[in-house]
């Protein structure tokens, strides 16, 4: 019990700490009008509960063996995705880790694209070649699922250098766990960003484990929003759990990106409801059940109706019938993917160089 | 036509592309202010400007990650290592991430980047400073691996490898930097994949690469002396490997020695005499032999250095043996 205490409270993000930076923008009062905007949070509702139901049927359909090899899902996360979707213009660009399902549908993937990339079918969104891990979709400027942990945040930088050398106002998402923090990539990438002065936003989803190493088993500094020191970044830490919060650090943070071509690094403190894979158990190794029932209570989903029913802009029917519309939406894509052909054995040799046209 | 340098070969290769495409950009350690390591991007800073002539922090995995993102979201980085050796704190980002991105986004994003520098050894630079990447690089699927040995196919595989539109490992001989030769004053290609036959003869067939080449054509002078005449087979390109130039000079002389620079173990010569085997077997006269370095590391002693490197008389020695001469 004393560990699940320990845990949250280390969790618990103080207001004190928020905005480091730049403690002004800490009031830019989108929260309020964020609040107030009934089809926003509506939306964002919708987007969170999206991935939730998609990715309980993905479990089931990884224990029937539709979907094979490393699945990692996303539940109790969602308000981190959609929070910073809810501010990215389209033209914007996303980079994520291999916990990306979520991300994907966040985004604005289709469920039967996801799904029948995780199915390994020839509509999913990588055409069954990249799997859970490997989510891409470059008309959403949706860079990928990445695998090797850190590998991605070079080549968010990369991004942000092209958005600078062709003079937009384009900016990257990147999304990386708090275990990436100690990979040399992640320093390697922060400090060219700084030095730059590149349109990065470094988003560390803290859901406090690396696989199964908490992260005062990992880190030397426990409020990872403070390495952002080393590279003259704006930092702040955020309550993942709470959409809002996501949504309005984001906005400072794209703000900064787009009018100063200034990086910022937030830290997003969140919980993962499942095992870090399909392969892990909920509880009862390295973290305990105490503990996870204490972050269970801090559903995203919960808390964010919860305040809209508080305020009126929602009710227990509209939420039912919204529920229930999502769950036909998922089951449409698990039939679209059972449904979609297995890609021809010839696209084996395809897709490992392109005909150069240039 | 020219007499230039190697180095001014790729310089005027890299200006030439850089004019071309307003998407091609150099970036690396010393390259810019400090007009490259070894002068390869003299001038390119002030032509070009700071924003497409980029020094990095020394962050090879950094940067190397930078040329990735910039790729994916339409740029043509040309990333210099300021020699292969660096490159290993970078291979995942080579490995990982530029040569899978099109698979396993299912052909949407292509990769048109170059990752170039110096490769093999100089002298006396000792164990880390003196190692051959090639058999490395050629092992993955997803990448064109590059090794010229001339200042003539130094510029033309360039500017291809720049308007390629896969990412590319270019290895430049860091001793070939100030050796010479014909350069012609206007543009032109070399294709890659294509094997060059520097020498033609009858008897032995040599093939090689970068640096090699020049170790290969003096031991074929040697063997001329003697009579004994030579194909050096130029192969430009690792991967795609030009098979059919390398069965061709085989089938015709019946014999075989593959000089190169790295170890032998899972070497490129070992790719080579694989194909030699599959393919010309019944022409065979003599088993395929291989000069390459000694299985150690670079000593820095001299006398130790100079036995561990593939020469001259080493690969005559092969030819000789090939020949049945000894």
């Amino acid at each position: 019990m004393s560990t699940a205490k320990t845990a949250k409270k280390k969790n618990a993000p103080a207001a004190a700490e928020q905005s480091v930076a730049n403690p002004a923008q800490a009031s830019s009062g989108t929260a309020v009008s964020a609040a107030d905007d009934k089809t926003l949070n509506r939306d964002m509702l919708y987007s969170m509960l999206l991935q939730r139901r998609f990715e309980e049927r993905c479990a089931e359909m990884y224990a029937i063996g539709k979907i094979g090899g490393f699945c990692h899902l996303y539940i109790g996360q969602e308000a981190i995705s959609t929070g910073v979707n809810s501010v990215l213009r389209h033209d914007d660009y996303i980079i994520t880790t291999y916990r990306d399902h979520g991300q994907a549908l966040a985004r604005g993937m289709t469920c039967n694209a996801v799904m029948a990339e995780l199915f390994g079918r020839q509509d999913g969104c990588a055409k069954g070649k990249g799997g859970s891990m490997h989510m891409f979709d470059k008309s959403l400027g949706f860079l990928g699922g990445h695998g090797i942990v850190g590998g991605h945040i070079p080549i968010a930088a990369g991004v942000g250098f092209a958005i600078k050398y062709r003079g937009g106002d384009q900016v990257i998402a990147c999304f990386m766990g708090e275990a990436a923090v100690n990979n040399g990539a992640f320093h390697e990438a922060l400090n060219m960003a700084g030095l730059w002065k590149l349109p990065c936003i470094f988003i560390i989803e803290n859901n406090r484990y690396g696989m199964g190493t908490a992260i005062e088993r990992a880190s030397a500094v426990n409020d990872i929003y403070k390495r952002g020191a080393s590279y003259d970044m704006p930092r702040e830490m955020v309550d993942g759990q709470d959409v809002l919060a996501v949504r309005d650090a984001t906005e400072r943070a794209i703000e900064r990106a787009r009018k100063e071509s200034t990086s910022t690094l937030l830290e997003i403190r969140t919980y993962r409801f499942m095992g870090h894979s399909m392969s892990d158990a909920v509880s009862g190794t390295y973290r305990t059940k105490e503990e996870l029932e204490t972050y269970l209570k801090r559903d995203p989903i919960v808390l964010h109706r919860q305040r809209m029913e508080d305020a009126g802009q929602i009710n227990a029917d509209e939420v039912a019938a919204m529920d229930e519309e999502i769950k036909r939406i998922v089951q449409e894509s698990i039939d679209f993917a059972d449904a979609s052909p297995e890609l021809p054995l010839e696209a084996l040799m395809e897709d490992i160089l392109v005909e150069t046209t240039s | 036509m020219a007499i230039i340098t190697y180095r001014d070969a790729l310089n005027q290769a890299l200006r030439e592309e850089m004019h071309r495409d307003s998407r091609v950009f150099l970036m690396g350690e010393e390259v810019a202010v400090y007009q490259g390591a070894y002068k390869v991007s003299k001038g390119l800073l002030q032509e070009f400007g700071e924003m497409r002539v980029v020094d990095t922090p020394i962050t090879e995995l950094g940067f190397a990650g930078v040329g990735v993102g910039a790729a994916m979201a339409g740029l043509r980085p040309i990333i210099e290592f300021m020699t292969w050796n660096f490159s290993l704190l970078a291979i995942d980002q080579v490995v990982n991430a530029a040569a899978k991105m099109l698979y396993m986004s299912g052909g949407q994003f292509a990769m048109p980047m170059v990752f170039r520098g110096p490769n093999g050894s100089a002298l006396q630079l000792s164990a880390q400073h003196s190692q051959a990447w090639e058999s490395w690089l050629a092992h993955i699927p997803g990448l064109k691996v590059i090794c010229p040995s001339t200042p003539y196919d130094a510029k033309g595989l360039l500017k291809s490898a720049i308007r390629d539109d896969n990412p590319v490992c270019f290895l430049e001989g860091e001793m070939l930097y100030n050796t010479k030769g014909e350069v012609p004053d206007g543009e032109y290609l070399i294709p890659i994949g294509k094997a060059d036959l520097k020498r033609e003869g009858d008897h032995c067939t040599l093939i090689a690469h970068g640096k090699m080449v020049l170790v290969a054509l003096q031991a074929a002078d040697e063997m001329a002396k003697q009579g004994v005449m030579c194909d050096v087979v130029d192969l430009r390109t690792i991967r795609p490997m030009d098979v059919d130039a390398i069965t061709a000079s085989v089938k015709k002389t019946n014999r075989a020695v593959v000089v190169e620079e790295g170890w032998e173990v899972c070497g490129v010569g070992a790719q080579v005499v694989d194909y030699v085997q599959r393919h010309c077997f019944d022409y065979l006269d003599a088993p395929v032999l291989r000069v390459h370095q000694a299985d150690a590391p670079m000593p820095y002693a001299k006398a130790l250095e100079k036995s561990a490197k593939p020469d001259v008389p080493k690969t005559i020695a092969a030819i000789k043996q090939v020949l049945y001469l000894d």
